[in-house]
């Protein structure tokens, strides 16, 4: 694959908490439409890195760029260019289908025309639309899911930062999701998702495992795999892994 | 703008579907009007009364009919042993006893001057004290009379009589109604202002969509006034709701202007409004909030004059008071409905209010945060 433009450039970036690091200088490099998996155990420090990415922490050490603006400095910016969406699942679930939608695209600034066209699309790709009027909490979770991350993507982010997206769904519903994040990539939305399914790990263009909030490896699945001579990114993870000092939450 | 209409358009269409919110904005003003006023009221009935009377004359039973025609006593016995009248009070029979000794009658007549023993119940003080109040005014009515009677005799002295009469000014039957329920109702609007703004902030918290936002190009101050204006608003709504139960249900008309009422609830409401701002950027759950909420509640309501007039608190008490917003609203609440008064009158009110909600929203703004 040719990449030309990088999204995201972290250099030497660090977060800590008093005494404790949680990420520990990190230096990567994430290009125009590539999907990038940052995989750790629990409490490596998968989540804190991407929340100073997205604006809402900001970085003891170190700097970032997101879609070109400073982290730290233009964090405002950043946020007009990205999606994100929450392990916490963030929609609102009291109010209609319809309703997020109108409200997610709005709070970006989409424009009534255009959001209504969005709407119907998104609710056909989803085929969803004989519930438009259905409160979010009645529908299933893997729904939910789909829904979160296609209002996530709805002003057409530059970037789309996922934070372990499929957690507790059925593997159908998993394999769904991804051919969603597969769309938006071929769209040209650049793909930033922590997860730690190592079969999604597969799917990516390039992951990075994180041990102890430190980048121990970062490359193609296939390269990994050469370089750790293992079959699968499964025991590459677990043999990084064990050296863990801290034990996962 | 149109951020903050996407914003407001969102909070209504979550608070139509909340049927929390909706009973306590329409019960919670019609349970707590039609019930408070009515059992929470200042005066005394049915005090106890035993008379141990070791005089029985005409004099002494002249004085216990007297005691005992009054609507404020009931009379539970009359005996002749203080002993007995004291185990009465024991056993939570009576609230007073009233001795009349053995003499009586006859220091009325040849000493001019008589004494009577009057031993109250402490333990419910209100009852015991203001059931002895009654009683010591009764008794001097009795004294008057008897004094009356006696003028006639050559040998008294010509004593004038002073009768003081009082006129209740601005609440003429003393209604105790009127006197509640404006305070009651403001109780209800500092409720729906301090709850319901902070427990919603950290219920968009504790599901994670406030962190949603915070990814978001949404601005700070359009986050902020897309929380107040929803619920300065449904502050009006309980506001209305209860002036006009005061109007159907106890005919509480405002003497003065009911935009007045209007205008100062407004700027309260802000004042409130960033109070519950401030507690939802402290706290993390709906729990930490509540109990912050209540224990403001708590003080704002005992030290706002509803159930303690503040003229009788201690000095200390009486300088809390000034920084409690909820004594400004009952005051001004009074003032209007009770007395007419006017713009300039409340004007004080207004400055301390103003500076308050200023005060409030600044400090809750400057602690709000999109990041960490």
């Amino acid at each position: 694959m040719q990449h030309t433009e990088q999204v995201i450039q972290a250099v030497n970036l660090t977060k800590r908490f008093g005494e404790f690091t949680a990420v520990d200088h990190i230096n990567f490099t994430v290009h125009q439409g590539e999907v990038f998996g940052f995989l750790g155990a629990n409490g490596a420090g998968k989540t804190t890195a991407m929340k100073m990415l997205i604006g809402i922490s900001t970085p003891t050490e170190g700097s970032a760029t997101v879609a070109g603006f400073d982290i730290a400095t233009q964090s405002e910016s950043v946020k007009q260019r990205i999606g994100y969406m929450s392990q916490k699942f963030s929609l609102y679930e009291d109010i209609p289908v319809m309703e997020n939608i109108r409200f997610f695209g709005g709070i970006y600034g989409l424009r009534s025309k255009e959001l209504k066209t969005k709407a119907a699309a998104l609710l056909e790709t989803l085929e969803m639309g004989s519930h438009a009027k259905t409160l979010v909490r009645d529908l299933p979770l893997g729904w939910k899911q789909k829904l979160a991350f296609s209002l996530a993507i709805i002003h057409e982010p530059k970037i789309v930062f996922l934070d372990e997206p499929t957690g507790g769904v059925d593997p159908i519903t998993r394999r769904k999701f991804w051919e969603l994040i597969y769309a938006a990539a071929a769209r040209g939305i650049t793909v930033f998702v922590t997860t730690h399914y190592m079969d999604e790990a597969e799917y990516c263009n390039r992951i990075s495992i994180m041990v102890d909030g430190r980048i121990a490896a970062m490359d193609t699945p296939a390269n990994l795999k050469t370089q750790f001579q293992s079959t699968s990114i499964d025991a590459i993870f677990t043999q990084l892994a064990r050296g863990a000092q801290r034990s996962g939450d | 703008m149109r951020t903050l209409m996407i914003l407001l358009r969102k909070e209504f269409q979550q608070i139509r579907r909340n049927p929390a919110i909706l009973r306590i904005i329409f019960m919670m003003p019609a349970v707590q009007l039609l019930i408070l006023p009515l059992a929470a009221d200042y005066e005394v009935k049915n005090v106890n009364l035993t008379v141990v009377d070791n005089n029985h004359s005409d004099y002494s039973r002249r004085l216990i009919n007297k005691l005992a025609a009054n609507d404020h006593f009931t009379l539970v016995g009359v005996t002749d042993n203080y002993k007995e009248a004291l185990v009465t009070i024991e056993q939570d029979k009576s609230d007073i006893v009233l001795t009349i000794p053995p003499h009586f009658d006859r220091e009325i007549i040849r000493e001019d001057e008589a004494a009577l023993h009057l031993s109250a119940n402490a333990v419910n003080g209100a009852k015991g004290n203001i059931g002895a109040a009654y009683a010591q005014s009764i008794i001097a009515d009795f004294n008057n009379e008897i004094r009356r009677e006696l003028l006639a005799m050559p040998r008294m002295n010509p004593a004038p009589v002073i009768e003081v009469t009082t006129i209740n000014r601005f609440n003429d039957t003393m209604a105790y109604a009127i006197f509640m329920v404006p305070g009651i109702l403001v109780i209800l609007v500092t409720m729906v202002g301090s709850f319901l703004a902070s427990l919603n902030i950290v219920h968009e918290k504790e599901v994670g969509t406030i962190e949603q936002l915070n990814v978001s190009p949404i601005k700070k101050h359009q986050f902020i006034l897309g929380k107040l204006i929803p619920f300065w608003l449904l502050g009006f709504v309980v506001l209305t709701i209860g002036l006009l139960i005061a109007r159907v249900v106890y005919g509480i008309i405002p003497e003065g202007n009911l935009g007045l009422i209007y205008l100062f609830a407004g700027v309260y409401l802000l004042a409130l409004l960033g109070i519950g701002l401030l507690i939802s950027t402290v706290s993390e759950t709906q729990q930490q909030a509540m109990l912050m909420s209540f224990f403001f509640m708590m003080i704002f309501i005992l030290m706002g004059g509803l159930y303690t007039s503040i003229d009788s608190m201690p000095e200390w008490a009486q300088v809390v008071t000034r920084f409690n917003p909820v004594r400004y609203f009952i005051e001004v609440m009074r003032m209007v409905i009770m007395k007419g008064s006017t713009f300039r009158d409340i004007l004080p009110n207004l400055y301390v209010i103003g500076g308050m909600a200023v005060f409030f929203n600044g400090l809750a703004i400057l602690l709000y945060r999109k990041r960490s």
